[in-house]
């Protein structure tokens, strides 16, 4: 058998939220050989996950408990529990950003160096600081914030700019619900993020870096934390001949604070509303200095960039859109995780090979988060590029993409987003505050079975005027998942309105609740479960008294409970 | 600024770390009281007005005292999809309170998040910082009934 070498459990939020912990103090105690520490390798499904590193290579188990028979299999080598990756995953993935994420240990400077880290930074130090602004303009290498805007150009605008103090920021405010994928960088490979940062700071001549991140997040903060002491314990802040001043500050649970003019508002200890441009930031930014924003996965693919030179990083990807692209896969698919693929995979490559969801169980996915929009099954070919997904509707965003399954409601799914849009507005712009209100509360009525058809036109009027009159990118596509829905979904609209009905029964005030006598088998747990006493002793659901909670349904043993549509249920008067 | 408040000293004084400021008064105290506001005004030489605007912007700040355990049922769109809704009902039904309330004893505060970055393992929620995800109704229940009974 081959020789154990050492056992790594993957520790990053979504391990730890699934019992890696657990795991990692038992085999510390247990297994008798070295345990260590390590990210997310992106397979979230199948967390906790480690890794058996062995003289003959590596075996990954999933699913793995802190318990004596499960550490017994994996000493083993066991063949029972190993993580296999689909064939069709391994074709279309490309790992080059998050090539060392869960790989290595995210808190050591040693290993990450081990593996050419910190390479890429000396090489660019070797360089002047236009050559690197160069280079990254030939790589094509755009914004994975949302923008899409061409990085190299950001920082020449930066590096042009004569001032006593410049200012470089990386945006980890992440806001987009649904979407990880900058959480598990800063988890899994900190250095990977802030050796982009110090290359950034050497040729834009920044003076001082901030790092911006969501305070949802604590892992995150606290590797990026560790990961700073250790660049300054072995003096690679200092860059250009100055000490860089490194700071990372909390968010404190604002959507808009993603936004570059309401970040620095943020970062300056105000209310983080966005402001009119011009002037940009690079021309006046935090208190005033010229400043550059990038992403946490725009960081994270500098040192790629430098390291393999602008014109090799632009071999992948498609003319337009170069490199690899992170996206958090989630929602209803069988293998949601962290995936990497070159620009230009189509979303059904995604979705399907990728992702593992069956064709037959999907309807829709959406990207870009409550900005973007919802893209229809029939198009899932498109490929995922900025300009053709725009061209949808939809974004690419950041990369959250959520599989939305056939037994979903896109009525519900466009008021979910809109109830998250229209409390996250600032306030400054009358459309964008309003406007958002008054489609959130139209969207309200139509779930709640009161809407008219003329809400339908005045949603479909409304959206593209909020978007043209407000001042930022979040009113600009707010309206996004509804004008999408109204585009590839009407029928469901028309459905809620004229026919008071919910095809996928989500929406509770269209749908009833039955019981069917033939499956009960007289259990009494909906009876015992049900917090308001809708259930009679016969067994028989008053409708006027349930709540849809979902409580019977779920205890019941023989699913006999199920929703119906509106008025199969039964009412007491 | 009363003894109380002592502590800020260890935070910048500059209008930047103002939210590092209130994000230190709420991890001390587990929340932002009337006096802390004062407080923070003055040591940030910022008016009252101003600090209570802040507060008000950002939704991690809390006015009233949260409970024990902050639970947090994760809204975000990846737990949406799968049927956070029930999980907040369940959570509401078990411990008696509505999201934004603190129960009776102070044990328990509901509130919602919108994601946790623990998206592939929706639906999730946090219980003082800890996340808990894959959750069901029994497993949702079991965990609170565990708080409870280590009080
Ligand atoms: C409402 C709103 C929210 C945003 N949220 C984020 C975010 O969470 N993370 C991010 O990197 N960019 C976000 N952006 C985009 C930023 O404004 C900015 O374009 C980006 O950080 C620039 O970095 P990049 O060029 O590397 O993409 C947001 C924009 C808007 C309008
Ligand atoms: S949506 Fe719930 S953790 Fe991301």
């Amino acid at each position: 058998m081959a020789e154990i070498r050492k056992i790594k459990v993957g520790t990053a939020s979504c391990g730890l939220a699934a019992g890696a912990g657990a795991v990692l103090d038992f085999f510390r105690d247990h297994a008798g050989v070295e345990i260590e520490e390590v990210g997310c390798i992106g397979h979230c499904y199948a967390e906790p996950l480690v890794e058996v590193v062995t003289d003959a290579g590596s075996v990954f188990y999933r699913d793995v408990k802190g318990e004596q028979a499960c550490l017994d299999n994996i000493l083993a080598l066991g063949e029972t529990g190993r993580l296999e990756v689909s064939p069709s995953r391994r074709k279309y993935e490309m790992l080059k950003v998050t090539r060392l994420a869960g790989r290595i240990c995210p808190t050591s400077f040693d290993a990450y160096v081990a593996e050419g880290g910190y390479g890429a930074l000396k090489k660019a130090l070797t360089m002047t600081a236009a050559e690197v602004v160069d280079e990254v303009k030939r790589s094509g290498l755009r914004g994975r914030g949302g923008g899409g805007f061409p990085t190299g150009m950001k920082w020449q605008f930066l590096a042009a700019k004569q001032a006593e103090k410049k200012i470089l920021i990386c945006n980890a405010d992440e806001g987009d619900p649904g979407a990880f994928m900058d959480r598990s960088m800063m988890e899994s490979v900190p250095h990977q993020v802030l050796e982009g940062m110090l290359i950034g700071a050497y040729a834009t001549g920044a003076d001082i870096l901030f790092i911006y991140c969501r305070a949802e997040y604590p892992l995150a903060i606290k590797h990026i934390r560790i990961a700073i002491d250790q660049i300054r314990e072995h003096g690679l802040d200092v860059v250009n001949g100055k000490k860089l001043d490194i700071i990372i500050k909390e968010g404190a649970g604002a959507f808009v604070c993603g936004e570059e003019t309401a970040l620095i508002a943020s970062l300056e200890g105000r209310r983080g509303t966005p402001r009119f441009r011009p002037p940009f930031p690079t021309d006046r930014g935090w208190n005033d200095y010229p400043t550059s924003l990038n992403n946490v996965e725009t960081f994270a693919n500098i040192p790629l960039v430098i390291g393999e030179g602008g014109a090799a990083f632009a071999q992948v990807g498609t003319e337009k859109s170069k490199g690899t692209k992170l996206f958090a896969l989630a929602g209803d698919l069988k293998y949601p995780g962290l995936i990497e693929v070159p620009m230009g995979t189509t979303i059904g490559e995604i979705v399907f090979e990728v992702g593992g969801a069956d064709p037959d169980q999907v309807k829709a996915v959406q990207t870009g988060g409550p900005s973007g929009g919802c893209i229809p099954k029939e198009l899932f070919d498109t490929p995922v590029d900025y300009d053709s997904l725009n061209a949808l509707g939809a974004i690419m965003g950041s990369g959250g993409m959520i599989v939305i399954g056939t037994d979903r409601c896109m009525v519900e799914t466009a008021r979910y987003f809109l109830d998250f849009t229209h409390r996250e507005s600032c306030g400054k712009c009358t459309f964008c505050r309003v406007g958002m209100m008054r489609m959130y509360e139209t969207l309200e009525r139509i779930v709640a079975g009161k809407g008219e058809m003329s809400d339908i036109d005045f949603l479909a009027d409304l959206g593209p005027k909020i978007k043209k009159g407000s001042l930022c990118g979040l009113g600009q596509t707010a309206p996004n998942p509804v004008l999408a829905t109204l585009r590839y979904y009407k029928n469901e609209y028309i459905e809620h309105v004229r026919d008071k009905r919910c095809a996928a029964l989500v929406c509770n005030a269209l749908v009833d609740v039955k019981l069917d006598p033939e499956k009960c088998v007289k259990c009494r747990l909906c009876i015992r479960n049900c917090a308001v006493g809708a259930i009679s002793d016969d067994f028989v659901i008053d409708n006027a008294k349930c709540t849809r909670c979902n409580t019977c349904i779920d205890v019941c043993p023989k699913h006999a409970v199920a929703r119906v549509e509106k008025g199969e249920g039964y009412y007491a008067e | 600024m009363s003894d109380k408040f002592a502590y800020l000293s260890s935070v910048e004084r500059s209008r930047t770390y103002l939210i590092k400021g209130l994000q230190t008064v709420q991890a001390h105290d587990g929340y932002i009281s009337d006096a802390a506001i004062e407080a923070i005004a003055a040591y940030f030489s910022v008016p009252p007005v101003d600090v209570e605007g802040v507060v008000s912007f950002y939704a991690q700040f809390k006015r009233t005292r949260p409970g024990k355990y902050k639970v947090a049922v994760c809204d975000g769109t990846a737990c949406h999809i799968k049927g956070s809704i029930s999980i907040l009902e369940w959570v509401g039904t078990e411990l008696g309170i509505k999201p934004g309330q603190t129960d009776r004893d102070g044990l328990f505060s509901l509130e919602t998040v919108a994601c946790l970055g623990c998206c592939s393992l929706a639906p999730v929620m946090s219980i003082n910082g800890k996340v808990y995800g894959k959750l069901d109704r029994k497993g949702t229940v079991k965990i609170l009934k565990e708080y409870r009974k280590n009080g």
